[in-house]
């Protein structure tokens, strides 16, 4: 059941060395307090899991979190690559990163099967595509009825999830407007879930496209205002195009990087004291 | 395309990219259900849903259904894209439900690299294991390419684009030409046209290998061929695109003046 907990406690009781984590949010409310604090505690070997792979899995395969990522689609978006990523498969810096990567659809649905607590999920794809040569999560399967050739792709039950989210009410339900993307599936699949939101309100009110979490599937919430940042929450900030082109030069290089991720993160204490070092720099436009 | 009075003349100068983009929206009918990729493939629809197709519905990956953006989204998630949406659904019923049930008509991609046969890659560039050049990967494209009814692909005539043979096979196309698409159980038709900066491929109908068939003015087939990494076949009879109308390249500046400004805000 969801409880109120600062983030540094959360991270440090549900996420552990080794785990299996899926940060999720599709552009939209990306729990980037949450990733800056795995950082901060220094967390390694983690299998990082995510369908779009942006700035804060640059950071943490940058920092030497990550011994492996799960993924389907890894850039800058609307900028370019992420350097950090690309230096990891390409020059194994600062370790080699294990990739296991698929298409959003096979992505989406092995949440779906977590979810569901069935091993595997089945769809129309891959068929033809480079994709299960490299990949071992792919393998074909015969429908029992029809006959057709599909592929099936094994669940995936992170141990534990992180989202953000715009509100939690006081009884801990979690609410997202807006794009909700996997965020839904991310929760359900796992067997952990943390939730950092813009606040906490009495009751929640209606919004278009709202999906509710109950208390239920959460086990620890966290207040992180602008805590999406440079992404956005629907209702309370825009999305800091500015950052993510700023961040491309950080990432570009091993030293800069380094430096930059020492000074705004590993020398914050938390994230509101990142977001007041970081616009001291200018580097937060909205 | 219809034009009306005087924005309908052909306009004056142009890019190169202007005309792409033009062009490219002009294969997309009224009332399609169209995927949308970000980058060219979103602009040129968007440009579309501006001039001759406003009842298209765009989706976009991210899983906004009817989204009607006012300035280009810089990513496939941006709030502009939820904004005024017909709907907003989670990823994997944009997947299952939209695209794998048969609902789109057209998926809009772009690509890091295409060979003859219309098959994308954007997974590496050189050995998988030891890649020369690490890109995002599949995203989306592998099931937009399969699933769609047909694909437009958008990219930029280069030899190091338009390949011989592809690093990686990400997204599938005509596969080994002829009816191969066909024996890998795919329902979609696979790509029936290529826009690039100096023309329009389509593929043949017999052996599906990609054939220059329009230039866009100014550009020879000459040089297409030596910005195509394959021996490129050219149709017998070549047509030159319309140029521009006032009124598209009016439209299409509008709305990158207005995406300019946005993100600058």
């Amino acid at each position: 059941m969801a409880r109120v907990a600062d983030l540094r406690e959360a991270v440090a009781e549900l996420v552990h060395d080794g785990d299996s984590v899926a940060l999720e949010g599709f552009t939209h409310l990306i729990p980037t307090a949450a990733a800056h604090e795995i950082i901060r505690q220094e967390r390694k070997d983690l299998t990082l899991i995510r369908m779009t792979p942006d700035l804060i899995y640059d950071q943490m395969i940058g920092m030497g979190c990550a011994k492996k990522l799960v993924f389907s689609w890894g850039g800058n978006p609307g900028v370019g690559s992420l350097h950090r990523f690309r230096d990891a498969v390409e020059n194994e810096w600062p370790a080699p990163l294990e990739i296991e990567e698929h298409s959003h659809a096979g992505m989406a649905n092995r949440y779906v099967a977590g979810a569901s607590n069935l091993p595997f999920a089945v769809l129309r794809g891959y068929v033809g595509t480079d994709l299960p040569k490299v990949t071992q999560t792919i393998a074909p399967i015969r429908c029992p009825f029809t006959g057709e050739e599909l592929m099936a792709v094994p669940a995936l039950n992170p141990d534990v999830s992180v989202i953000h989210a715009q509100q939690a009410d006081s009884r801990g339900n979690v609410a997202i407007w807006g794009i909700s993307g996997i965020q839904k599936e991310a929760v359900l699949s796992a067997r952990r879930a943390i939730a950092t939101v813009e606040e906490v309100v009495e009751e929640l009110e209606p919004h278009s496209f709202q999906i509710v979490l109950p208390a239920v599937v959460i086990d620890a919430i966290a207040v992180e205002p602008m805590g999406a940042h440079p992404s956005y929450a629907d209702g309370y900030y825009q999305r800091d195009n500015g950052f993510y082109e700023a961040w491309d030069p950080i990432g570009r290089d091993r030293e800069t990087f380094r430096s930059w991720m020492e000074e705004h993160v590993l020398g914050t204490e938390n994230f509101g004291e990142y977001l007041r070092s970081v616009r001291g720099e200018g580097m937060v436009t909205k | 395309m219809t034009t009306d009075g005087e924005t309908g003349r052909a306009a004056a100068s142009y890019t190169t990219d202007e005309m792409m983009t033009v062009a490219a929206s002009r294969e997309l009918a009224d009332g399609a259900v169209c995927f949308v990729g970000i980058g060219l493939p979103s602009e040129a629809a968007n440009l579309a849903r501006a001039t001759h197709a406003p009842g298209c519905v765009l989706i976009y990956e991210s899983g906004t259904v009817g989204a009607k953006p006012d300035v280009l989204p810089l990513s496939i998630g941006d709030g502009v894209l939820a904004e005024h949406a017909d709907s907003v659904v989670s990823v994997p019923e944009i997947f299952n439900y939209w695209l794998q049930a048969g609902r789109v008509d057209v998926g809009f991609l772009g690509a890091a690299q295409v060979d003859r046969f219309g098959n994308i890659n954007t997974t590496v560039v050189g050995p998988y294991e030891s890649p020369k050049v690490r890109l995002p990967g599949a995203g989306g494209a592998p099931e937009i390419a399969a699933s769609a009814k047909e694909v437009i692909i958008m990219l930029r005539q280069k030899p190091r684009a338009f390949v011989e043979e592809l690093s990686f096979v990400t997204s599938v196309g005509h596969g080994t030409g002829g009816n191969s698409r066909e024996e890998l159980g795919y329902p979609g038709a696979g790509p029936t046209v290529l826009i690039t900066d100096l023309g329009v491929l389509r593929p043949d109908p017999e052996t599906k290998e990609l054939t220059l068939v329009a230039l866009h003015p100014g550009a020879t087939a000459e040089q297409a061929r030596e910005a195509t990494g394959w021996n490129l076949r050219v149709a017998d009879e070549m047509t030159t695109t319309d140029p521009p109308t006032e009124k598209e390249l009016r439209v299409l500046r509008d709305l990158r003046a207005r995406t300019r400004e946005a993100k600058e805000k």
